[in-house]
């Protein structure tokens, strides 16, 4: 609630500011258009670079870039977790471990081939399959939550072995 | 308002003979015999409707009113419509009464049965005196005479198609009926409703995102589907005509509803009962909910995934999915009892089912080879029959609501379509072609118009 206020006054502050600053630049474009001698505008000071920050800043993009786009795969049918979505998964859990404060939803999909009733079931297994895994490994059940999207939300809409692979999956957003 | 006024002064006679020599059989007439798969197509003649006053209106009327009824009688698929060019006399011209009809001139032509119209219009009012007769006993077998204005009458000749059918089945028939189904013209699953034969397609729900499993109240007048319009599936339960809705929404799934057979004739939305999976407490189970979502009872208790739920016509029991077995199948729970009986044993996925208003046999979507097909299958005991083949994806069946019919969605011209065939399996057509898929159709019961 505190933190909420704080970012209303910050808005406060920062959103008029912002107008400013654009009705500013206008003037000084229609300015320069009248000007018969035009002084180039100045060049915004480098922010000083820190290699060392940039890398882990880096490095946490990647990481946060893998736990979106990693899925954990799953066998027609089935909401079993194999050795390598097992493997994807302690990747989850050490992520969310470095990331304490972030909440996730899982999303538990199917391919298109079964029916789509029993596939919202289906999907809906396989995001609890990943909850529990990675309640097991530490990270508490608050913090991840669930939605099944059965067949409606493929990633590849190709009908093809390739593409089913791919859409039988439980993917993870960030809340 | 459309009004029947009962029967013309000269047709009462003939009813009350008809009726009044087997006033108990009425219902039990079996023209045709609705169990038996072999259908011989009824030849039946429908020459154009008589003007009995002659003015450029009823003109217009009579033409419009035989092709009409010729392409409903059609749509059952009990019917071979005759060509009106081997006609050997007119009706339009002679009468249209059995005293100005020459029989023999119909059963040459081999037509077993007749249909006849008289017309008159009057400035916007309309009335159709409509009469079916069996050649071969020359006799007239229904006769009707509706009132009403100019543009009922689609809606008049509808229920005269349903008495004629009454007469030849002893079943309702479904032309006042209407399919729901999902299409994904907008860009989302929605919601859409057409007439039974796909005419006047309109959009239902406005969701703007997944909009999906259609399921409607006994008495027709109320829809409930599942949606994600707050980003879960959950249910809605919505009025078809008035703005009046109420949403279903536990934690987890909300999904696959389905209206329990009406113990009571209330039109409260709170007494009707619904069948539907809920996963709030951690299983995949069917709970009987009232219709606004209060939870009555937990239908089922196995663990894995019990999915949906259809009620046999007399709501004692219901077929449902379940992989309790390892593998998707259909199972059939006695409500009372609450024993469960797998009722599908040949292939490995079987979803879907859709119990029929007859109560004898149950359709489902059975998969094999990454292709689903429709079968049906009897709870006899005797194997299921399979009803489409080498026809791309075929999902979704459901029933007419006098189980003569059963719509379905097939990949077969290419983009997911609407399409019906009869309870055997034959004349399967498309119903409709809108843009975007179609899919999850839902034929509604019989709905008297108001």
């Amino acid at each position: 609630m505190k933190r909420k206020a704080w970012m209303c006054l910050a808005l406060l502050v920062i959103v008029p500011a912002m107008l400013l600053t654009v009705s500013c630049s206008k003037q000084t474009a229609v300015d320069a258009d009248t000007a018969t001698k035009v002084e180039p505008p100045k060049a915004p000071a480098a922010p000083a670079v820190d290699p060392k920050a940039e890398a882990e800043k880096r490095a946490k993009e990647m990481a946060l870039n893998e736990f979106l786009h990693e899925n954990v795969h799953f066998d027609f049918d089935s909401a079993a977790l194999s050795a390598m979505a097992q493997q994807v998964l302690q990747r989850k859990a050490a992520w969310l471990t470095s990331n304490p404060s972030a909440t996730v939803t899982i999303e538990g999909h199917c391919d298109e081939r079964g029916t789509n009733e029993y596939n919202l079931a289906l999907g809906e297994r396989r995001a609890a399959s990943a909850k529990a895994f990675l309640a097991d490994l530490g990270i508490a059940a608050g913090r991840m939550k669930t939605v099944s999207y059965g067949e409606e939300r493929p990633l590849d809409p190709a009908s093809t072995e390739e593409a089913w692979a791919k859409n039988r999956r439980a993917q993870f957003k960030l809340n | 308002m459309l009004r029947r006024i009962g029967n013309w002064p000269l047709l009462v006679a003939l009813m009350v003979v008809a009726l009044g020599a087997h006033p108990a059989d009425a219902a039990q007439t079996t023209i045709i015999d609705v169990t038996n798969p072999f259908i011989r197509k009824i030849p039946i003649a429908i020459p154009l409707f008589k003007p009995l006053v002659e003015n450029a209106q009823a003109a217009a009327v009579s033409d419009a009113g035989a092709d009409m009824v010729a392409e409903m009688l059609d749509f059952t698929g009990y019917f071979k419509i005759m060509d009106r060019g081997a006609f050997l006399e007119e009706p339009r011209i002679l009468g249209v009464s059995g005293t100005s009809l020459n029989f023999r001139n119909w059963t040459v032509i081999g037509a077993e049965l007749l249909v006849t119209g008289g017309i008159t219009v009057a400035g916007d009012s309309l009335k159709m005196e409509l009469r079916l007769f069996d050649t071969f006993q020359g006799q007239q077998v229904v006769g009707k005479v509706y009132t009403g204005q100019l543009k009922d009458e689609r809606r008049i000749l509808r229920r005269f198609c349903s008495e004629v059918i009454f007469y030849l089945t002893g079943q309702r028939g479904f032309f006042n009926s209407e399919v729901a189904f999902v299409s994904t013209g907008t860009g989302n699953k929605e919601i859409y409703i057409a007439d039974y034969d796909g005419r006047n397609p309109s959009q239902f729900s406005k969701t703007r995102n997944i909009t999906i499993s259609p399921a409607w109240s006994p008495d027709g007048q109320w829809l409930a589907y599942t949606a994600y319009a707050k980003n879960n599936p959950n249910l809605y339960v919505k009025h078809r005509r008035l703005s009046q809705g109420f949403e279903i929404s536990y934690e987890g799934l909300n999904i696959t509803p389905a209206w329990m057979p009406e113990s009571s004739s209330s039109p409260e939305v709170e007494d009707k009962r619904l069948a539907a999976t809920l996963s709030h407490e951690g299983d995949q189970e069917i709970y009987l909910l009232t219709g606004k979502g209060k939870i009555i009872k937990r239908l089922t208790s196995s663990w894995g995934s019990d999915v949906s739920p259809t009620w046999s016509p007399d709501g004692k029991k219901l077929a449902f999915v379940s992989n309790r077995t390892g593998s998707p199948q259909v199972h059939v729970l006695d409500v009372a009892s609450g024993q469960t009986q797998r009722l599908t044993f040949e292939g490995r996925y079987n979803t879907q089912p859709s119990w029929s208003p007859r109560g004898d046999k149950i359709a489902y979507a059975g998969m094999t080879n990454s292709q689903n097909n429709i079968f049906v299958i009897g709870l006899d005991g005797r194997p299921p029959i399979q009803m489409t083949a080498n026809s791309g994806n075929n999902e979704s069946p459901c029933w007419a609501p006098d189980g003569s019919m059963i719509v379905f969605s097939s990949t077969r011209e290419g983009a997911a379509r609407i399409y019906v065939m009869t309870a055997f399996g034959t004349d399967q057509r498309r119903l409709l072609a809108l843009p975007g898929e179609q899919t999850n159709p839902k034929w509604s019961p019989n709905i008297e118009s108001d």
